[in-house]
């Protein structure tokens, strides 16, 4: 066959492709949550090479008691080799302060769905040019490592949003552990998570045609799940050695990029570099939909709403959605299943009714006889 | 008897009597010592490492898994032997302390279990016969609260708890895990650690400073409190020498290195210099706290209205004979009410018997009634045969006269014929 010697030049769409988006920006939102003092705030601070927390103030003992989760919202806009990106940090202080925990991760669920309730208004508008996606795209949960493994609240809350964001299970402050007691906390929580049947984000398979490099550290990196972390703010600077970020004691300095340290280098690589645009297609395509689907369907059955609303949910203008349908999806389902039990129920007790009766009959006649 | 003035008197000699504390040493080294310590912390905050590092040995244990549906205390005694000097150990753990989602009980059975070895003691004390000397001292001495490293401040249900037991018990707060607090944030965790205790009023021991032997030591310490501690049992090699320490690959923190952790400083206090203190602290004001509270409550007072000294054995009497008072006026309720009852249930029985009879009554009425009826109609219907049959009869007869003349008529015209 002839080479053909033309050349057509679609092969310049990746360029275009990669012009358009950085001159688009990317906003990614990231929720750090966990109990306090695990190092989640320095941690995002070293991620980021930012200083995020500068203002803020820790309550006292006193103070947590009986303290409620409240979510917190800082922005940043951060650029790298002409790249700029608006990251949005979401954090949860007061997750397992007070002493009655029950029920305190409630607002952080409420949070991710109004998030998806939003986006979900804004798609079905009319008017869709500038549609801000404020969804959470990824969820690090911080795990102590001062314990055993998963605590009940751990398994409470993730079993809570584990449908709706993707979770990347971190132990926090990871320089209290020696290299075998890492290995064997990390297992815990892995076999942990398999027994609660939580769904942590899942890495795709790199494809078979990379190299074997890259092959074997995304292999690498898919073992150290959960990430063992250490974040510093600090940079140290001991007499021979190049300046390094991290933290020093009187028995050595534990750096923060040293892989041999801890992992906070494949979390960085994986968070930053290679899956953050994966992040974002799974929190649309998986878990949005997911949430959109069950939204739709809950207000599509019969008796749930009259008709006049289904039919305005087909033809939209985000001003006549009435607003308080979506949220009262769930409650729908709820009051459809309670429904359904008490039919049930009916028919059980006229059954049995039914039974008594006859048997009543028989009973006085054998009585006559 | 009047109190007379104590007069100074100087020897002229040597009597002897110096000998007296050594003869009380080996008393008490013959009979033995006896120590509880209660570990309050997370679990895996490192409180069975700890003893196991404190006390040189392996105390064994399994390690408890976060899914403790509440708390429990679990408590070992173990006998230890130094020099010549015996040990009996006993160390009380907090199973599942921390782990459940709602900790508003967690303090409960802590605060039970303390004060079930004080009423233990109190029981033995008020004996009539009483071996206190024999007497297997359960009460808790000292307190260890372990505080998790976050670096930041304690945690909600450290204050509740430290505030339940520091009028029960003489806690000892530590930084459990401290090799992952870097030197510049150990002083600031320590002294907001501190200042949360004194702002929220929670009573600490403090170390004995009244007695010259120990005090300058005890004041020094002091200033390091809370402890930061790391607990090991590993050895690793250190120079030419094997040492208690964590290896890390960034460096190896040793146990017993004054300038990696305070371990050293928690077993000089805690066992080489106050653990008499802490025997005694625990005996004269913990337990008589516990007592006093006690005795008040079962109505017992040092002095009545009118300032006079009680005698406890009158308090006594009083209690025992209004006790008794009670039980019987209990006792005569209820047999009033068993009479009661009884008489109720004879009358219901009467009743249910005395319907039996109407109903059997009845019956047999009814009974013979439908016989009655029953032959009536047979007699009704043996007539109608009885008729039925004589109309047969006479039927028959009729017939067989209208036969025979109709036969006699033909016969006659025949005749007549011929």
């Amino acid at each position: 066959m002839q080479q053909d010697k033309e050349y057509v030049g679609f092969a310049a769409l990746p360029n275009q492709l990669h012009r358009k988006s950085v001159k688009k920006g990317f906003d990614f939102t990231l929720m750090v949550a966990g109990e306090s003092g695990l190092g989640k705030s320095t941690l995002i601070n070293s991620l980021f090479l930012t200083n995020l927390y500068e203002d803020r103030q820790l309550p006292e003992a006193s103070a947590r008691l009986t303290r409620t989760l409240t979510i917190e919202r800082r922005g940043v806009e951060i650029e790298e080799g002409g790249i700029k990106v608006k990251l949005t940090v979401v954090d949860t202080p007061g997750f397992g302060d007070s002493v009655d925990c029950s029920d305190c991760w409630l607002p952080v669920v409420r949070f991710i769905e109004e998030q998806f309730e939003q986006y979900l208004r804004d798609e079905s508008g009319l008017n869709r040019k500038n549609i801000q996606d404020s969804r959470v795209h990824c969820c690090l949960y911080f795990i102590s490592p001062f314990g055993r493994g998963l605590r009940p609240l751990d398994v409470a809350f993730l079993r809570a949003v584990h449908e709706k964001v993707n979770i990347i299970p971190v132990i926090g402050k990871a320089d209290a552990l020696m290299p075998k007691e890492t290995q064997a906390l990390k297992q815990k929580i892995r076999d942990q998570l398999k027994e609660e049947e939580i769904n942590i984000y899942q890495f795709p398979d790199c494809d078979s045609d990379e190299d074997e490099d890259f092959k074997r550290q995304d292999a690498e990196m898919k073992e150290s799940i959960p990430f063992a972390v250490v974040g510093s703010c600090e940079v140290v600077r001991d007499g021979g050695t190049r300046p390094v970020r991290g933290r020093r004691y009187s028995w050595g300095t534990v750096e923060v990029e040293n892989p041999h340290h801890c992992d906070f280098l494949n979390l960085r690589r994986m968070l930053v570099q290679t899956h953050l645009q994966d992040l974002k297609e799974v929190t649309h395509d998986l878990l949005y939909e997911g949430y959109r689907a069950s939204c739709l369907q809950s207000l599509a059955r019969p008796g749930a709403r009259d008709r006049t609303s289904r039919s305005k949910l087909s033809r939209q203008s985000a001003t006549e959605i009435p607003l308080p349908m979506l949220p009262l999806a769930e409650t729908e389902k709820l009051i459809r299943e309670k429904d359904e039990e008490l039919r049930r129920m009916q028919e059980m007790l006229e059954k049995m009714q039914a039974q008594m009766q006859q048997s009543q009959t028989q009973g006085e006649q054998s009585d006559t006889l | 008897f009047e109190n007379e003035e104590l007069r100074n008197l100087s020897l002229s000699g040597h009597v002897g009597f110096d000998s007296l504390p050594d003869q009380l040493v080996n008393k008490s080294t013959s009979q033995g010592f006896c120590f509880n310590i209660l570990c309050v912390g997370e679990t895996g905050i490192g409180k069975s490492t700890l003893m196991d590092t404190l006390f040189n040995t392996k105390f064994e244990s399994d390690p408890a898994t976060h899914n403790e549906p509440g708390v429990r205390l679990k408590a070992r005694s173990y006998e230890l032997q130094e020099s010549n000097v015996r040990l009996k150990l006993t160390i009380v753990d907090t199973v599942g302390f921390g782990d459940q989602i709602n900790k508003d009980d967690s303090y409960k059975p802590i605060v039970e279990y303390i004060d079930a070895q004080f009423e233990a003691y109190l029981q033995e004390e008020l004996k009539i016969k009483r071996s206190l000397f024999n007497y297997h001292d359960t009460r808790i001495h000292a307190c260890l609260y372990f505080i998790a490293p976050t670096g930041h401040s304690l945690k909600s249900l450290d204050l509740v708890t430290m505030k339940k037991l520091d009028s029960k018990v003489n806690i000892i707060p530590i930084i459990a895990k401290a090799d992952t607090i870097a030197k510049n944030e150990l002083h600031k965790f320590k002294s907001k650690i501190m200042s949360e205790l004194v702002s929220n009023g929670v009573q600490i021991y403090q170390f004995p400073t009244d007695e010259e032997t120990v005090a300058e030591i005890n004041a020094t310490m002091s200033v390091h409190l809370p402890f930061a501690v790391v607990g090991s049992t590993e050895e690793v090699k250190i120079g030419n020498k094997m040492a208690k320490a964590r290896q890390y690959p960034w460096g190896v923190v040793q146990v017993e290195n004054e300038n990696h952790c305070d371990f050293v400083k928690l077993r000089e206090m805690l066992i080489r210099v106050n653990m008499e203190d802490l025997r005694e602290q625990t005996h004269t004001r913990h337990y008589e706290l516990y007592r006093r509270c006690k005795l008040e409550e079962m109505g017992f007072k040092d002095t009545d209205p009118d300032s006079k000294p009680f005698s406890l054995q009158e308090t006594y009497e009083a209690k025992r004979n209004e006790f008794l008072g009670e039980l019987q006026k209990k006792e005569e309720e209820m047999r009033q009410m068993f009479v009661m009852r009884v008489k109720e249930k004879e009358a219901e029985l009467k009743e249910a018997e005395k319907e039996l009879h109407e109903k059997f009554d009845l019956l047999k009425r009814t009974h013979q009634e439908e016989k009655k009826k029953v032959e009536d109609k047979k007699k009704e219907l043996e007539e109608e045969v009885n008729n039925f049959q004589k109309k047969k009869a006479a039927a028959q007869l009729l017939q067989s006269q209208a036969q025979q003349s109709g036969a006699q008529q033909t016969k006659k015209d025949k005749d007549k014929k011929k």
